[in-house]
C-alpha cells in the first residue's frame, strides 16, 4: 500500500532528524562544557542540514495529508510527525545558540561555577530526555515518555535556582559578568530545550495512545513507571 | 424512490395489501400520527432500532445479532467491505429484503416503537415513512414534474395546487428547484447524472418520509455532483433521519454523525464518526478505515 510506504519514509526521516538533533545537543553541551570552539563550529555548520530535513518532512506530511487522507493512527502519526519535526528544529536552534555563545565566551566555564549551577546535571538530564524521546518514538513505548515529564522538573528547578545563584556569582566575580551572562543564557536555553522535549513526549503519547496530555499539570499525568 | 418500488415491484404488492389496507397497524394504532408527533421530540431520541437482528439468505447467516439505535435527525453511515451485510441491513428498514425468496429474519426492527415487521404493517405505508435513494439515479421516463408528483398521485392526491406546491417544495429541498424551475415539463432523462440523483431525492421527499435510506447515492456521480448531494444531506438532516451506505471513507467521515462498521455480518463497531475515524476501539475497524484490508 502506497500510504504505508509514505509513512515508513516519514518515520525514517523523522528518526534521522531526531538523531541529528540529539547529536547537535550533545555537541553543543560538550562545546559549552569544554569551551571547544571546533565542536561549536561543527554544530553551527550542521544547523543547515537540520533545516533541510525539516523542509523535507513538512513537504512529506503535506503530501500524505493531501494525497492519502490518512485516518485514525495514521492521521495521528502524521500530525505528531509534523509537530515533532517543528519542535526538533527549535531544539536544534537552541543548540546552535549555545554553540554561538561558546564562540563568544572567553574560555571554558570553571569547574566551581559548573558545580555551583549544576550545569553537568542539567546538560546530562536534557540529553537523556532527548534520547528517551527518540527511544520512545522508535519503540512506540509510552512508558519512557512519561518518565520525560518528571525529569523536566529537574531542569525547571535548576533554572529557577540559577537566578539567585547567578546574582551571588556576579557579586563574587565582577570581572566575569559577560562570561556569567553567557552561562546564564545557556541555562535558560537548556531549560527551554527541556520544555520542547516535553512537547515531543506529548506528541508521542498522542500518536501512540490517542491521548491529549498537553497543558496537563504533572500531578494529573499518568504515574511515572520508571 | 418509494413510488418507483411500487411500480417496479407491483407483482408483489398484493401480498402486502392483504395485510395492509392502510388500516394497517401503523394506521389502526394511530402510529402514523405517532411517527409525526415524535418527530418534534428531542434530537437524542432513537428513531429506528434494531434488536437482536439476525438475517439469513438460505443457510447463509448474513447479519449476526445486530443491535443498533439510530438517533433522530442524524446521519448514520454504514461502512464495511463488500459482502459485509451493510446493504442488507439498510434494506431491512424498508423491508426490501422481503422480496428475496430465501430471506429469513429473526429479531426486531422498530420505528418510533412500531415493529415494522408486524404482520399488520404494510410495506406501502412503511415506505411512505422510509424513503430510499439508490446507487444509480433512476428517474421515470417522464417529465421532471411528473417524477416528483408521482408518489403523491398514486396516494390519491389530485388537486393541482397541492401537487404544484409539493413538487416545488421537494425540488427546493433537494436543491434542484433553481436549476429546473423553468423546465418542469422537460424529460427527467435529459438531466445530468447529478441532477437526476437530486430529482430522485426530491421524489423521495415529496411523500414526506421521516427516514431516508441512501445506498451509495454518489458512487455513480462526478465529484462536483457528489459534493452537492453531500451538502444537501447536511441540510436534510435537520428534518429527516438519514442512513447512508458508502464505500467512500472520506464521504462517511465528512457527512455522517455516527458510523457503524460491519464485517462478515457482524457490526464490529458503532460510534460517533469522529471517534471511528480518529481513534477506533477495534483493530479491525482501524485496519479497514486505514485501508489495510477490505
Amino acid at each position: 500500500m502506497q500510504l504505508e510506504k509514505e509513512l515508513k519514509t516519514l518515520r525514517i526521516s523523522l528518526l534521522e532528524m531526531t538523531m541529528l538533533v540529539s547529536n547537535q545537543m550533545e555537541k553543543a553541551c560538550k562545546a559549552f562544557d569544554t569551551g571547544n570552539r571546533e565542536i561549536a563550529m561543527d554544530v553551527i555548520t550542521n544547523e543547515r542540514r537540520i533545516n533541510a530535513i525539516e523542509l523535507k518532512i513538512d513537504s512529506d506530511c503535506e503530501n500524505i495529508l493531501a494525497l492519502h487522507h490518512p485516518v485514525a493512527v495514521d492521521l495521528r502519526f502524521v500530525m505528531a510527525a509534523y509537530n515533532i519535526c517543528s519542535t526538533l528544529e527549535r531544539i536544534a536552534d537552541n543548540a546552535d545558540a549555545i554553540a554561538k555563545y561558546v564562540l563568544e565566551m572567553t574560555g571554558p566555564v570553571s569547574e566551581d561555577i559548573k558545580k555551583e549551577l549544576r550545569i553537568k546535571e542539567m546538560t546530562d538530564t536534557a540529553i537523556s530526555m532527548l534520547n528517551d524521546a527518540l527511544d520512545a518514538y522508535e519503540e512506540e513505548s509510552p512508558e519512557k515518555v512519561y518518565h520525560i515529564h518528571s525529569r523536566d522538573l529537574i531542569l525547571n528547578e535548576i533554572n529557577i535556582q540559577s537566578s539567585t545563584k547567578m546574582v551571588e556569582l556576579i557579586k563574587k566575580h565582577p570581572n566575569e559578568i559577560k562570561q556569567l551572562l553567557f552561562i546564564f543564557s545557556t541555562i535558560k536555553k537548556i531549560e527551554r530545550v527541556g520544555d520542547l522535549i516535553k512537547n515531543i513526549a506529548e506528541e508521542i503519547i498522542f500518536y501512540i495512545e490517542a491521548k491529549v496530555i498537553k497543558h496537563m499539570y504533572s500531578k494529573n499525568l499518568p504515574e511515572d513507571k520508571n | 424512490m418509494i413510488t418507483q418500488e411500487l411500480v417496479l415491484e407491483e407483482p408483489h404488492i398484493s401480498q402486502f395489501i392483504i395485510n395492509k389496507p392502510l388500516s394497517s397497524k401503523i394506521n389502526t394504532m394511530e402510529n402514523d400520527q405517532k411517527i409525526s408527533s415524535t418527530t418534534s421530540a428531542s434530537s437524542s431520541e432513537n428513531t429506528l432500532m434494531s434488536e437482536n437482528l439476525n438475517v439469513y439468505y438460505g443457510d447463509n447467516h448474513v447479519l449476526k445479532n445486530i443491535n443498533l439505535n439510530v438517533k433522530k435527525n442524524t446521519i448514520t453511515a454504514f461502512i464495511g467491505p463488500s459482502g459485509c451485510g451493510k446493504s442488507t441491513f439498510l434494506r431491512t428498514f424498508n423491508r426490501m429484503n422481503d422480496f428475496i425468496a430465501s430471506f429469513r429474519m429473526e429479531g426486531k426492527i422498530t420505528i418510533n416503537g412500531v415493529d415494522i415487521y408486524d404482520k399488520n404493517v404494510g410495506t406501502e405505508e412503511l415506505r411512505k415513512h422510509v424513503g430510499m435513494v439508490f446507487q444509480k439515479p433512476n428517474p421515470f421516463p417522464k417529465s421532471i414534474y411528473e417524477n416528483v408528483a408521482y408518489g403523491l398521485k398514486i396516494q390519491g392526491v389530485k388537486k393541482k395546487s397541492i401537487l404544484d406546491e409539493a413538487v416545488k417544495k421537494a425540488l427546493k429541498q433537494a436543491a434542484l428547484w433553481d436549476e429546473v424551475k423553468n423546465d418542469l415539463k422537460k424529460s427527467a432523462l435529459a438531466l445530468s447524472g447529478g441532477q437526476q440523483q437530486r430529482l430522485c431525492i426530491a421524489r423521495t421527499l415529496a411523500v414526506e418520509p421521516s427516514i431516508i435510506l441512501m445506498d451509495e447515492p454518489t458512487s455513480a456521480l462526478d465529484p462536483i455532483a457528489a459534493a452537492k448531494i453531500e451538502e444537501l444531506m447536511e441540510d436534510l438532516k435537520k428534518q429527516y433521519t438519514i442512513i447512508i451506505v458508502t464505500h467512500n471513507m472520506q464521504q462517511a467521515s465528512r457527512v455522517s454523525d455516527y458510523t457503524a462498521f460491519f464485517y462478515m455480518g457482524d457490526m464490529v463497531e458503532y460510534s460517533d464518526t469522529k471517534t471511528i475515524f480518529t481513534n477506533p476501539s477495534h483493530t479491525r475497524t482501524q485496519n479497514y478505515i486505514t485501508g489495510r484490508f477490505g
